[in-house]
């Protein structure tokens, strides 16, 4: 009952794009747009620690609230590239160390403008030596020293290092610009769609509109966003009338709904990728034939059908699909049982016998461990299953196990690549250490051309698709419901992006 | 042995038994896998982070060092603050108390009466068809648990008739909107209502048998006043302990019935506190909760030995 939904892994998070708002889904009643009224969205939640201070975003319903109140200077769109906010655009010096951002004009809730002095003072509140803020890992490619205020609308970061994908960075979740010496956040001040009415921790927060926008003013009146963590609750909220808009269902309970036509089911598509995590550096998968066997053992799509019930679509053993910069011309794998016995056969292990780590830290990671396992018998490699604990599971699974469950949620290529699959990189679950991959990166990020950067990109994946240690079987949506009355709810947008649980765009029919 | 000396007694071993709870309380939850600084960081498991985190949090330290420093500011009224928001735990436990101490009051409140009155008229109906059907149903919603009994009820009641809300979620005290305690109140009487008014039936039934109801009947005693007065104060002793006992039962049931119903309660911030590793309010909350189930059975045993000394003695 307590399932905690995180964010996708780190950096991640949101962004625009596909804009126009697809109004509402299926057999949605909202008709035109129309101001007024109160929206009540109700999310899986903290409880009664839950706080306001956006930079310490970690939860769905945290970023929910900091969406409604504060802007960053950039978010991810549909396709996870990075879409101006409050930076009007961004330039780069042709060492791609130096980065000039125009700001809009905007003002915070008490009038103030946003100014390039708070931009740095909120960058420079994550950075502190002392902070644990999940946007300080993307944003320490700043030096904060080198960096200026130009003017009070015109911000010059200096990097330490040439890096292309720095818009990346400005969108990463958390990056929320507050005003300068902002620390107490129990009324907090942003410069959001809404201003602050009111927050009970684990219970309720309500907003009203913010009428001087800059983005223009929400239909709105007002969004109260509530928390519960049992998901029958969530429905049952949205079936008798306590809320519209329910955030993170299953697809059990999407589908027994869908036909029934009382409330509206939204599909997020792209939204949260499943894979088996191999460790390259110990047997049995230290072997290459043995990583490229597993490739050819799995039923991609029977785990879509039984493991996502069928909401999701396969994958193909890359991280991104249809994401920009995403290598969609490599040929789709499909299981091949003698393709896998002819790899075994090569590597000596015919046979083979490994233990799988998996946990229910996220629903259908355990499913999906159990029905790998089953078809991994096909060709005579026994699995054998263990549970490890939910809690510490993302932990736990940086050293132990050879093979795991994973997931992710939606990041940009770039920010999956340079978290995950460096030498350097902290979390990096699959221990994918090689020189001349971290070469190919540093050599991306110091390339200003666009082309030649997503052909080193294709470079990158093609490597990881024929060698890596990740077996991206499946992307699957992210299931939202809402009442009919509600317009202007974008399913295009993957869940943490720009467009996903925006609801200054939403209206009340 | 005097009441007071009694009394005394039963005190002293509260004491021991709080005491007891808190060390096994800490035990326990220093032997779940992992802690706050893991939980804090969530699905982004940097390791250098989570060893800031651990320094910041204090968590470093060595287990008989946080468990005697954490007891000695206990005893001092001072119980922490949260690892993983900046509130103190007294401040969350005072913000949590409220719905749980009105689901309990109401329940408590209705208990009583209904399963009294129940059981009373059970008994003086013995083997009539008022008995048959009172004893039937309150054994068959007996057998329900609450998590089923409250999806049943919610199905039916909030979902498909709509005569009721669903659940609790929203802003504002619960007193404000009491259609919302309507099904988590009834979840929380129906099973101890039952279990009690078959004990008073029982109780009751043994009592109009015994002499002393027969010897004020031919005193010629109003009919009511042989019920009222005398059966029934020996009918309720063992429904009193029993009463305690739901007491204690309820604080447990209030938990499942706030996850059901979305109810802010104690039972909600301890699951939260226990899935974040938030070692101080998982203590704190225990420590509550145990000084509380202490107190309750205390005082039914003491109402116990005032209202029938000799069954005391007998042990």
């Amino acid at each position: 009952m307590t399932r905690r939904g995180f964010l996708g892994f780190t950096a991640a998070a949101a962004f625009v794009g596909m804009s126009g708002c697809a109004a509402g889904g299926s057999g949605s009643t909202a008709g035109p747009p129309k101001p007024g009224g109160r929206l009540r969205a109700v999310f899986p939640g903290g409880g009664a620690d839950e706080v306001l201070d956006p930079h310490a975003t970690n939860l769905y319903a945290e970023v929910a609230r900091a969406k409604a109140l504060f802007d960053k200077l950039a978010d991810y769109g549909s396709d996870m590239s990075p879409q101006p906010r409050l930076a009007e655009r961004w330039e780069s010096s042709p060492d791609l160390r130096t980065w000039r951002v125009p700001l809009r004009e905007a003002t915070f809730h008490d009038g103030r403008p946003v100014r390039a002095a708070d931009v740095l003072a909120s960058y420079a509140r994550i950075l502190r030596p002392d902070s644990t803020r999940r946007a300080k890992a993307s944003l320490s490619v700043i030096d904060l020293q080198g960096s200026r205020a130009i003017d009070d609308r015109t911000v010059e970061f200096r990097l330490k290092r040439p890096y292309a994908e720095f818009p990346n960075a400005l969108a990463t979740l958390g990056a929320y610009i507050v005003p300068e010496g902002a620390e107490n956040f129990e009324r907090p001040v942003g410069s959001g769609p809404f201003r602050f009415t009111s927050f009970e921790p684990g219970r309720s927060f309500l907003v009203a509109r913010n009428p001087n926008y800059w983005e223009g003013a929400p239909l709105l009146d007002e969004l109260e966003i509530l928390v519960s963590n049992d998901e029958a609750a969530r429905v049952n909220a949205l079936l008798g009338d306590q809320a519209d808009y329910a955030h993170d269902l299953t697809a059990t309970t999407a589908r027994s709904h869908e036909a029934a036509g009382q409330i509206n089911i939204h599909r997020l598509p792209l939204s949260n990728f499943h894979s088996l995590a191999m460790k390259v550096d110990r047997p049995p998968f230290d072997r290459l034939e043995v990583r490229q066997a597993f490739f050819h053992l799995v039923d991609r799509e029977e785990l879509v059908r039984s493991v996502l019930q069928g909401s999701g679509e396969v994958a193909n053993d890359l991280f991104g699909k249809n994401y920009q910069y995403y290598d969609a011309e490599l040929p789709q794998r499909r299981q091949d049982l003698a393709k896998a016995k002819e790899l075994l056969r090569r590597a000596d292990a015919e046979n083979l016998r490994v233990e799988l780590l998996t946990s229910e830290a996220s629903p259908g990671l355990r499913e999906a461990a159990l029905a790998f396992a089953d078809q991994a018998k096909l060709a005579g490699v026994t699995i054998d299953v263990t549970l490890g604990n939910k809690d510490t599971y993302w932990s736990d699974i940086g050293e132990q196990g050879s093979i795991v469950s994973y997931r992710s949620g939606a990041m940009p290529i770039e920010s999956h690549l340079s978290q995950r699959l460096l030498s350097s990189s902290t979390t990096n679950n699959t221990k994918w250490q090689r020189p001349e991959f971290d070469a190919l990166y540093q050599q991306a990020q110091s390339t200003s051309d666009e082309n030649a950067r997503a052909g080193l990109y294709r470079e990158m994946q093609r490597t990881l698709f024929e060698e890596g240690g990740f077996l991206w079987w499946g992307v699957s949506d992210w299931i939202v419901a809402s009442a009919n009355r509600v317009g202007g709810i974008d399913d295009g947008a993957p869940a943490n992006t720009l467009d996903w649980a925006r609801f200054d765009k939403v209206w009340l029919g | 042995m005097s009441i007071p000396g009694y009394i005394a007694r039963r005190v002293l071993l509260g004491f021991v038994q709080v005491f007891l709870v808190m060390v096994v309380v800490f035990f326990l939850t220093e032997a779940l896998p992992g802690d706050a600084a893991v939980t804090i960081a969530g699905d982004d498991p940097d390791p250098a982070v989570i060893a800031l985190l651990r320094e910041q949090l204090g968590l470093n330290a060595p287990v008989w060092e946080r468990l005697g420093g954490w007891m000695l500011a206990a005893s001092q009224g001072d119980f922490g603050r949260s690892l993983v928001g900046p509130r103190s735990v007294l401040d969350i436990i005072g913000s949590s108390v409220g719905p749980t101490l009105l689901l309990a009051a109401l329940t408590l409140a209705l208990i009583v009466p209904v399963s009294l009155g129940l059981g009373v008229l059970a008994a003086n109906r013995e083997g009539r068809l008022t008995d048959r059907l009172i004893t039937s149903t309150t054994l068959g919603l007996y057998s329900v648990p609450e998590f089923a009994m409250g999806i049943l009820l919610v199905t039916v009641f909030a979902v498909q008739l709509g005569w009721l809300p669903p659940t609790a979620v929203g802003g504002g005290g619960l007193l404000s909107r009491p259609a919302v305690l309507v099904l988590p109140v009834l979840v929380l009487l129906l099973r101890p209502i039952c279990s009690l008014s078959r004990l008073v039936r029982a109780g009751m039934i043994d009592a109009l048998r015994s002499g002393y109801v027969r010897q004020a009947r031919r005193a010629g005693l109003a009919p009511l006043r042989v019920q009222f007065a005398h059966a029934l104060p020996n009918a309720v002793v063992p429904a009193m302990q029993q009463l305690a006992r739901t007491t204690d039962w309820l604080i447990g049931g209030v938990i499942v019935v706030e996850a059901i119903f979305v109810v802010p309660g104690l039972g909600t911030t301890l699951i939260d506190a226990v899935s974040a590793r938030d070692l101080p309010v998982v203590q704190g909350l225990s420590l509550v909760l145990a000084v509380v189930t202490v107190l309750v059975n205390l005082v039914a045993d003491i109402v116990a030995r005032i209202l029938a000394p000799a069954a005391e003695d007998d042990r």
